[in-house]
């Protein structure tokens, strides 16, 4: 195994750590994107580069997109809720 | 059950489940050592077979080509759900989608916007590039398809909406899902009339290191790359009130 | 040392269930549901390395080189796009009943009612 692997792979243990305890879905999303960016590392150390492209281009960009967007959507609705009471 | 006792029960299932995960995962050979032979067999016969020089390639729309038409239609019909959800729920509901004359460009700065105008052109040069390279160098529909949607949200981002013309950009992503969904499909139709199995690679396999080249692989690359394009744009308008895809004056 | 792959598998898997069984916001569940699915990308890529082999990508290399196995990033590379959709459906979902109960927390969301 070379320390590029042994490298990413304790990255990958402490970001998915760090994605579980991140409560607030806001900072979670940023920390999905860092979590994403290490996956990417491991795959290409892994000697796959198609996979990091996928992770790359899903897991850091696509992904908190989408959460932000879902947290865009309630808080939205919250806001007319609150407004129309 | 109170939160504690769930705690508890979580706690002893998960220890178990570890432990018994563990074990299995330690009689798997040592990292490194994995001796399939299905995979190199694959890996070896890819190039002189297919003239591909991307063994995952091959692997992906050639030889394992029924996975991938059933991952691409879930795909399909999560994209599909997203719209049956969110659709259904605006259309009964108070919370309007943004009215026209509150519609504004997206960024407030102007150098962002600058910036952005600026990398769209290239970003889409990128996504066509890695669609149609797929079967020579590592990238192919999925990855190509997802840069594309950037491509096209980013115009949105830069501005204020995505017009195509005259079309309806909501019925023009979701003909390129449906077209990307049924070409993949159809070409395997294609393979069983003219070659007499499903997604059979039919057509002449070309040289080595050629653009055109692998068979029907770029073909298959192109159609995925139009459905995921379209799913991930419809799934994205969908969750900003469609305000992505407006025509001018209305939805 | 040579277990560290597997080991890193089980720990994001164990981890990413936790965080789905002690969760108070629907969004973070899904996120956590998603570190679940990246633990079985880790654990296929794990399997199928080969010590001194290289990426199966024929263009500059020749044939008779050690590759690593080609189908499990086959597998995993489709899997990786679909469940960013995958995951979009449960972020509609949990928008669904964010709007039908007024909150996000599973614990105080009550039954289905008629």
């Amino acid at each position: 195994m070379t320390a590029v692997q042994i490298a990413a792979l304790v990255a990958v243990a402490l970001g998915g750590t760090a994605v579980v305890m991140a409560r607030e879905p806001a900072r979670q999303a940023l920390v999905a994107s860092v979590y994403g960016f290490a996956l990417a590392i491991l795959f290409l150390s892994f000697q796959a580069p198609d996979v990091a492209l996928s992770q790359i281009v899903v897991g850091a960009v696509a992904l908190p997109a989408m959460i932000v967007f879902a947290l865009r959507k309630i808080i939205r609705r919250e806001e007319v809720d609150r407004g129309e009471q | 059950m109170s939160q504690r006792a769930r705690m508890v029960v979580f706690g002893a299932g998960v220890l178990g489940f570890a432990a018994v995960l563990v074990w299995g995962l330690g009689g798997l050979p040592d990292f490194g050592d994995f001796a399939g032979r299905y995979g190199q067999y694959l890996a070896q016969h890819s190039l002189p077979e297919r003239h591909a020089t991307s063994s995952i390639a091959v692997t992906t729309f050639d030889f394992r080509g029924a996975d991938t038409l059933v991952e691409e239609f879930i795909l399909f019909t999560a994209a599909v759900g997203v719209v049956a959800l969110l659709r259904v729920e605006r259309a009964s509901e108070e919370v309007p989608a943004e009215p026209e004359a509150r519609r504004r460009p997206t960024a407030r700065s102007g150098a962002l916007r600058s910036l952005i105008t600026a990398v769209v052109a290239p970003t889409l040069v990128l996504g066509i590039n890695i669609v149609l390279h797929g079967h020579l160098t590592p990238g192919g529909g999925f990855q190509g398809g997802v840069i594309l949607m950037t491509a096209l949200f980013l115009v949105y981002l830069g501005g204020s909406h995505l017009a195509i013309g005259r079309v309806s950009p909501m019925a023009a992503m979701e003909a390129s899902e449906g077209v990307g969904a049924a070409g993949f499909a159809l070409i395997g139709l294609a393979g069983l009339v003219i070659a007499g199995a499903y997604l059979e690679n039919f057509l002449p396999f070309g040289g080595r290191n050629h653009l055109v080249s692998g068979g029907d692989i770029p073909l298959l690359n192109i159609a995925v790359g139009l459905e995921v394009m379209g799913a991930l744009l419809i799934v994205v308008a969908e969750f900003l009130d469609q305000r992505l895809l407006m025509r001018e004056g209305k939805l | 040392m040579s277990f560290l792959p597997y080991a890193v598998a089980a720990w994001l898997f164990v981890i990413g269930l936790y965080g789905i069984v002690t969760s108070r916001n629907l969004v973070h569940l899904v996120v956590c549901l998603s570190v679940v699915q990246s633990s079985t990308y880790v654990l296929l890529l794990a399997v199928g390395y080969r010590t001194g082999g290289t990426a199966p990508i024929y263009a500059d290399i020749s044939p008779s080189k050690e590759v690593v196995d080609p189908i499990v990033a086959t597998l995993t590379l489709t899997d990786v796009v679909v469940e960013a959709t995958v995951v979009a459906l449960l972020l509609a979902l949990a928008v669904q009943a964010h709007r039908r109960f007024g909150t996000l927390d599973p614990n105080e969301m009550g039954a289905l009612r008629g």
